[in-house]
């Protein structure tokens, strides 16, 4: 059997969400702050002089995106750590040495930093609330979205940490090509407003059907139909999923 | 007494083509210490990965407390404690947590009063609320060892438990593993000095560039090891061994400055004084005097020897 050791989950489970506790002040003010200040940025100063975006009043248009680029974040730098940081002080011989089996590891670290994410998800939503009056369309689907997505981005986060072998490169994913594309992917902007060729330039951008699949939570619409958006989190769960399996099948970079 | 590691035909080949083991073979009682000696990148730390789960062997097969460590890794592992050479903790966490955290990682119910009587057993009681960083070295590795003993395994492997720590610090640590085998658990460490092997192990394993050249009772191979080497620095040069020394096969070295004589420390007779009362008759003065045990690399050179010219 796959799952036998649970003990085993909760003890790695709550030892890394002790770990967050840590760092508890900045882990959660660092995203309100930042929030506030694209609302002060974005809605305040920019949207005042913008019209509605898709009948969207646009401080209201950005919400959805924020969250996402939060959690994008968050989930990659929490779970990327997470394993890191035992290959690097070398306490992962204990990891490896345990009773433990690949899929209860996983489900451990990433349960943990998915844990995080949707924390810091949900108080960017209610820090939200204080700037702009959202509503809802369909807000089991925002839940389901979110959980999705923080799975997806810390099995991502997961992948990075066993395969970087310095902080450097740690970093370089995350800030080299995942926050480049969140911003290119529609997190402050309607794809339709911009010009060709950009336009379809954009839907080569997997980002962006994430967050138009969020922002269809929200607004009942989004920059491509909510079954696109369905399909890339589904394709890039398969991917991360098939890449983790491998590498624990091989031991990459995990066992000599 | 009953095995409970069986080590068959071990290999491990790294990617650079570089042979780690080349197929040890090796039995462990259980309820034993047993000392593994050899120099550095002998084989020692690839061999205890192997059997720990932390590195992948090349070929052969190794049974822990009766469970294959590849099939039945789950039973393998849990009759285990690791204590690994580098001091590898989790700094800013408390002692008590750490410990408690490696027991459930081996999948253990909660046990308070369990790591209570570790943490007692390893003078770390006081310490329990302590972050580890505020440790001193020699506590830290008492931490890993309480870390590897908090899911009662039957098997203790300690890699260089006194590498890199001081006389006072070894001591305590020796007295530690004799207490830990009034406990039944099975031991086996690894170390590079032959005193170490001589105070703790009541079996040496010799390992060398992967291969295991010995296997012995520590008392046996104790009195193949016990030989020391005097040197005598004369005050005048000698061109040839005068023949009445004919009868302590003694060697001139240095251009004839100094005598060298290999000597049994555990024999009656070591033939030393009667050695220097011979020299005096002779009327050889000499400056200085010297002993020393044959080193670990003499040792694994006559070793060598042996194997070859049986």
């Amino acid at each position: 059997m796959m799952l036998q050791n649970l003990r085993a989950i909760a003890a790695i489970y709550l030892f890394e969400l002790h770990r967050f506790r840590r760092t508890l002040m900045t882990g959660l003010l660092v995203p309100v702050i930042t929030t506030s200040l694209y609302f002060v940025v974005f809605g305040g100063a920019i949207g005042s002089r913008m019209t509605e975006v898709d009948g969207v009043p646009y401080a209201a248009f950005i919400v959805p995106g924020l969250i996402m680029m939060s959690m994008f974040t968050e989930s990659i730098f929490n779970a990327s750590f997470g394993i890191y940081m035992p290959k690097f002080t070398g306490t992962i011989y204990e990891l490896l040495s345990a009773p433990v089996s690949a899929t209860e590891t996983i489900i451990a670290y990433v349960g943990a930093a998915a844990t995080k994410s949707l924390i810091v998800g949900s108080i960017i939503f209610l820090t939200a609330h204080l700037f702009v009056d959202v509503q809802v369309a369909h807000p089991f689907a925002m839940a389901g979205f979110m959980v999705l997505i923080a799975i997806s981005f810390c099995l991502f986060g997961f992948i990075l940490g066993v395969w970087a072998q310095s902080f450097e490169q740690l970093q370089v994913i995350p800030m080299l090509l995942i926050m480049p594309m969140t911003f290119l992917g529609g997190a402050f902007y309607s794809v339709q407003m911009l010009a060709e060729p950009w336009r379809t330039i954009t839907f080569f951008n997997p980002i962006v059907y994430l967050i138009s699949g969020f922002r269809w939570t929200f607004f009942g619409q989004g920059d491509v139909g909510i079954e696109f958006s369905l399909l890339f989190v589904a394709g890039m769960l398969a991917v991360c999923i098939a890449i983790i399996a491998w590498m624990f099948r091989t031991g990459y970079r995990l066992k000599k | 007494m009953a095995s409970i590691i069986t080590i068959d035909g071990l290999t491990k080949r790294y990617a650079s083509g570089f042979e780690a083991l080349k197929g040890v073979d090796l039995t462990i009682e259980e309820g034993e210490i047993f000392a593994l000696l050899g120099p550095n990148g002998a084989g020692k730390t690839t061999m205890i990965s192997i059997i720990c789960g932390i590195a992948r062997a090349t070929g052969g097969s190794v049974t822990v407390a009766g469970h294959d460590i590849v099939r039945d890794y789950r039973g393998a592992r849990s009759a285990i404690g690791l204590v690994p050479q580098e001091l590898s903790t989790d700094q800013f966490e408390r002692v008590i947590d750490t410990v408690t955290f490696s027991r459930g990682l081996f999948g253990k119910p909660r046990n308070p009063a369990h790591i209570e009587k570790v943490l007692r057993d390893l003078s770390l009681w006081d310490k329990r609320n302590s972050k580890i960083l505020e440790l001193s070295g020699g506590m830290k590795r008492r931490v890993m060892i309480a870390k590897a003993l908090s899911h009662e395994p039957r098997v203790l492997f300690l890699d260089e438990p006194t590498a890199g720590v001081d006389v006072e610090l070894r001591r305590d640590m020796w007295t530690l593993i004799g207490e830990l085998r009034q406990t039944g658990v099975t031991i086996i460490l690894t170390t590079h000095y032959i005193e170490e092997a001589e105070e703790m192990a009541d079996r040496v394993g010799v390992i060398n560039r992967g291969e295991l050249m010995l296997v012995e009772d520590k008392v046996a191979l104790m009195k193949k090891l016990g030989k020391k080497t005097l040197s005598v620095v004369l005050a005048e040069p000698l061109t040839s061994v005068p023949g009445e020394l004919a009868e302590w096969d003694v060697t001139l070295k240095d251009d004839g400055h100094e005598i060298e004589y290999i000597f049994d420390t555990t024999a009656e007779r070591t033939g030393v004084s009667s050695l220097l009362r011979r020299l005096g008759d002779l009327g050889i003065a000499y400056k200085d005097l010297n002993t020393r045990q044959s080193s670990l690399e003499d040792i694994f050179v006559s070793l060598v020897h042996q194997e070859k010219a049986a």
